[in-house]
């Protein structure tokens, strides 16, 4: 069976690559992609519409902020899902013991992380903040801080964690994520602009229309953040526990 | 630019290498830190053409979360994959 399924993956492999040789040579100005419409009309007008220099942020949160805010919900979706699949599933069962170490918090990795954590988490804001200028944004930001917790987590235990950003704390701020962006949504609809059109947000800001959508791209990145740290954590805490939510790995 | 295509052609070997490897291998550990590699190497190769957003999400995402989840759920299974 396993050496029938290797024909057609050959086959299928052997076609992609085939036809990978259509493909237009890498950085070529006269490839497709390069030449449509769309992609000049973002590079010459992005650093104008909104100020933002770093235009691959200006697409994400502004041009396409519609397809963010629900990649969003469906990264907030994935977390729920693991919750309602987990919560109760190990009710009854004994806990495996192949991998359990019984032992105190080794004394090296804890200091050591005591000195990584606080710099991963400015490391965090500092890449959430900056995603306008250089590289970063809502997500990378918001998956480093939850990774700080996760670095807790996994270097004491799952309560040591849990009692810096329990899990009720988790839902809340990550629900609290997607209103945020919503939010600025709606609001730039209530001013009179339609949903997610930040430069409307200029009569309530004391700036002109181009930095209000600069500074409405930095507070849907947040809400992108808020969420993300928080569903990472969530999902680490249910997997490693089997939805026990106490003792971890 | 001959370096760069040295380097291309090195990662993407690589990159090949360690997609069989994180199939062939019996251990699911050892097929979740090889799958974390990979992703590594693509996040390499998205540093190189200049898409460094792409990248970024690859080193944070692909590379550490995934992999941490992935551990944490393989502590919970056999180790041992039966194919």
């Amino acid at each position: 069976m396993k050496f029938f399924s290797l024909i057609p993956v050959i086959v299928i492999g052997g076609l992609l690559l085939w036809a990978g040789q259509d493909f237009p040579k890498w950085g070529d100005v006269e490839s497709p992609a390069s030449k449509s419409p769309v992609s000049s009309h973002f590079i010459a007008n992005t650093g104008v519409d909104t100020e933002v220099p770093n235009m691959v942020t200006a697409v994400l949160a502004d041009y396409r902020g519609f397809d963010t805010m629900f990649e969003t919900v469906v990264v907030f979706i994935a977390g729920m899902a693991v919750i309602a699949i987990l919560r109760g599933s190990s009710v009854g069962r004994p806990r495996r013991k192949d991998h359990e170490v019984e032992a105190e918090p080794d004394l090296i990795v804890t200091n050591t992380v005591r000195l990584i954590v606080p710099v991963l988490q400015i490391f965090a804001f500092y890449v959430l903040a900056h995603g306008h200028v250089s590289p970063g944004g809502g997500f990378q930001g918001g998956v480093v801080m939850g990774a700080s917790f996760i670095l807790i987590a996994l270097s004491w235990d799952l309560e040591k964690a849990m009692s810096r950003f329990p899990i009720e704390r988790c839902l809340f701020v990550a629900a609290m994520g997607i209103v945020l962006y919503g939010g600025i949504g709606l609001l730039s609809m209530m001013l009179g602009g339609e949903f997610l059109d930040y430069a409307e947000l200029d009569k309530i800001l004391p700036v002109s229309r181009e930095m209000a959508r600069y500074h409405a791209m930095l507070g849907v990145e947040i809400g992108v953040g808020f969420t993300v740290a928080s569903i990472m954590f969530v999902l680490y805490a249910n997997l490693a526990s089997e939805g026990r939510l106490k003792q971890g790995l | 630019m001959i370096g760069l295509e040295i380097f291309n052609t090195f990662i993407l070997l690589l990159l090949v290498v360690a997609a069989v490897t994180s199939l062939w291998v019996k251990d699911l550990l050892v097929s979740a830190v090889v799958f974390g590699v990979y992703s590594f190497l693509m996040c390499l190769l998205w540093a190189e053409m200049g898409a460094v957003d792409v990248a970024f999400t690859e080193a944070t995402v692909g590379a550490g979360i995934s992999t941490v989840v992935l551990v944490a759920t393989i502590f919970h299974l056999r180790r041992k994959s039966n194919d």
